[in-house]
């Protein structure tokens, strides 16, 4: 039985597999406890897709295809910024203008070059095939984008609270915006590799969601996104080894679920908590 | 004046990016160690002025200067708090509100802002000095108008700049608050600070401000409450818009007594005048609302 849970170990794949998922995981659940507050939530989604004329130009230059999806994640996230702070649009329709268009050109670039890119690969991710210098870039990104949010997540907080508040105590808010939304587009491309462009979304929502529900401190709330994060990724990753299926899958299955559990059970914003109430209310009154 | 010059206000303009103009030539040279009010209509430019002041909005004329620095670089220093007319926040962050009011300590602490010893200190005295103590536990979108507002004075109070800006920190505010509020403001002008407050209360601008500022659209008058606000200057910067009581000779005595009393009001507390033409008896009253209040 213990032989048999340990078989995963034993292959260096999937413990590099599972090590790379829980810090990309961890990574992208801090990123989520920002996201979800600021009706950024879609923007994960987003740029995962506005990549993709990145990573068709990189292909045709030769050059590492991380490097075009960060730059063209960027500019993405960096044209969302803008429209935003210059028009009076909201979040979701600014994402949605902006996505489709760096979409729409990544589309039009892979059908003028039928052959250049293999789109497939980009969608699903996949991390088991991961080769050693993606692993690399992988956990270099990983690494910084943690170090900084966890040395600076009350200056961003600051500004995503009150910005203007933010920047009457001398806080560089421009600055502050423009290194989230960098670590954004990396963390995002780190993310693509594990679980595909289709799933990065969950990544950098479901985490943050979950601890949502059951905290009103904003600390408290990264560190169980956070743990919450790597954790369902690791296992994820794990599962992958026995059910034969696509690791991607599993980890957000797997957030999901227990975002549901939660919502049922959270002791203060859970649904079990309103009826248990309610019902202790109708016994004093009745 | 008093204390030194603090704010200095020369020639500003400013325009918005719908053409339309809400202040123009505005001059003004605030000190030290006083509480001044800023009284006008709505839409005379008074949250205007105090976003010009904190560098928010850009004159399209002159300047502003803050213990002579530009706006960007006083707040570096953390020499101005601000408590804005209405929070543009999320009320569902998930923060207490200790954290919130540990928010405005931010500019004192080190690259990681780990708040030290005296950060928790001002921060449970600010809270103290609001009346806000009991509820600092409480997730921030749990409290009532009235206390969310104090809450924001807390954190400007935790901030600690000399300079405190509060654009119409008594609207939603109950009168037992108003009072300690304004008690607060006076201790803390006595500290040294400026204190600029825009009300729509005229009645408690004499109970309260040393010195005030009538705008509409441009200075209309300026200086020392004795001598300022009298009943021409607020005719002047009001036009017809208050509510105007005037009792005069016969309704109030039999005698021969020719004096009449005025009731200007433009919110709730209104601002009673009384003599022949109205104005006269504005420092006796002024002298004792001040023992009331101090
Ligand atoms: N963002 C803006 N864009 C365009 N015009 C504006 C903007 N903000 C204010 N104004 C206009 O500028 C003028 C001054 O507005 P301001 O908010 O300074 O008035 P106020 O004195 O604070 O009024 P109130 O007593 O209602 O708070 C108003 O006529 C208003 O319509
Ligand atoms: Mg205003």
């Amino acid at each position: 039985m213990i032989d048999l849970l340990l078989q995963p170990f034993s292959y260096d794949y999937m413990v590099k597999a599972i090590l790379i998922s829980a810090l990309v995981g961890g990574v992208c659940a801090f990123l989520s406890a920002f996201l979800i507050l600021k009706g950024w939530s879609l923007m994960g989604d987003a740029l995962a897709h506005a990549i993709v004329p990145g990573v068709v130009l990189a292909y045709i230059l030769a050059l590492p295809y991380a490097v075009g999806a960060f730059f063209a994640g960027l500019l993405a996230a960096g044209s969302m910024a803008a429209v935003k702070h210059k028009t009076a649009l909201r979040e979701d329709t600014v994402i949605g203008l902006i996505f489709t268009t760096f979409f729409a050109l990544g589309l039009l670039l892979v059908s003028i070059n039928p052959t250049a890119v293999n789109i497939q690969a980009v969608i699903l991710g996949n991390i088991l095939a991961i080769s050693q210098s993606d692993m690399v870039q992988v956990t270099i990104i990983s690494v910084i984008c943690f170090a900084v949010l966890a040395l600076k997540w009350r200056d961003f907080m600051a500004v995503f609270f009150d910005e203007s508040h933010a920047r009457s105590i001398g806080l560089p808010v421009t600055a502050l915006r423009i290194a989230f939304f960098t670590m954004l587009s990396a963390a995002t491309v780190a993310a693509l590799q594990t679980v595909g462009a289709c799933l990065v979304i969950a990544m950098v929502v479901t985490p943050g969601a979950t601890a949502y529900l059951l905290t009103d401190r904003f600390e408290r709330l990264i560190i169980m996104a956070c743990i919450w994060g790597a954790a369902s990724s690791a296992i994820g990753a794990y599962a992958s080894y026995y059910l034969d299926a696509n690791p991607g899958g599993l980890i957000v299955c797997l957030q999901t679920a227990v975002f549901l559990i939660t919502i049922i059970v959270a002791p203060k914003y859970g649904m079990a908590r309103g009826w248990f109430v309610r019902r202790a209310v109708r016994g004093i009154n009745g | 004046m008093t204390g030194q010059d603090v704010i200095k206000i020369t020639d500003l303009s400013v325009t918005y990016s719908n053409g339309h103009c809400a202040l123009d030539g505005v001059n003004i040279t605030l000190h030290t160690g006083t509480i001044c009010g800023l009284v006008g209509v709505n839409g005379a430019g008074k949250s205007t002025l105090f976003k010009s002041i904190m560098g928010f909005v850009k004159p399209s004329q002159g300047s502003v200067k803050i213990h002579g620095d530009i706006a960007q670089k006083a707040l570096k220093k953390n020499r101005v708090a601000y408590v804005p007319q209405t929070e543009e926040v999320d009320w569902n962050f998930p923060v207490l509100v200790k954290d919130v009011v540990m928010m405005g300590r931010y500019g004192h602490m080190g690259f990681m802002r780990i708040a030290s010893k005296a950060d928790h200190v001002a921060v449970e005295n600010a809270l103290e000095r609001v009346g806000m103590r009991a509820y600092e536990n409480r997730q921030i979108g749990e409290l009532s108008g009235g206390q969310k507002k104090r809450v924001f004075v807390a954190r400007a109070l935790a901030q600690g700049g000399d300079i405190i800006l509060l654009d119409e920190p008594f609207t939603g505010v109950d009168i037992k608050t108003e009072d300690s509020l304004i008690a607060l403001f006076h201790d803390l002008a006595n500290e040294g600070r400026l204190i600029l407050v825009s009300t729509h209360n005229l009645g408690s601008v004499p109970h309260f401000c040393d010195e005030v500022i009538l705008i509409n659209k441009t200075v209309q008058a300026y200086g020392p409450v004795e001598t300022t606000f009298t009943q021409e200057n607020l005719a002047k910067t009001f036009g017809g818009m208050l509510r105007h009581h005037r009792l005069i000779g016969d309704d109030l005595h039999d005698d021969e007594d020719p004096r009449g009393l005025t009731v200007l009001t433009d919110d709730e507390r209104p601002l009673v005048l009384y003599g022949e033409e109205g104005g006269e008896q504005i420092r006796k009253l002024n002298k004792k609302g001040r023992k009331r209040t101090t």
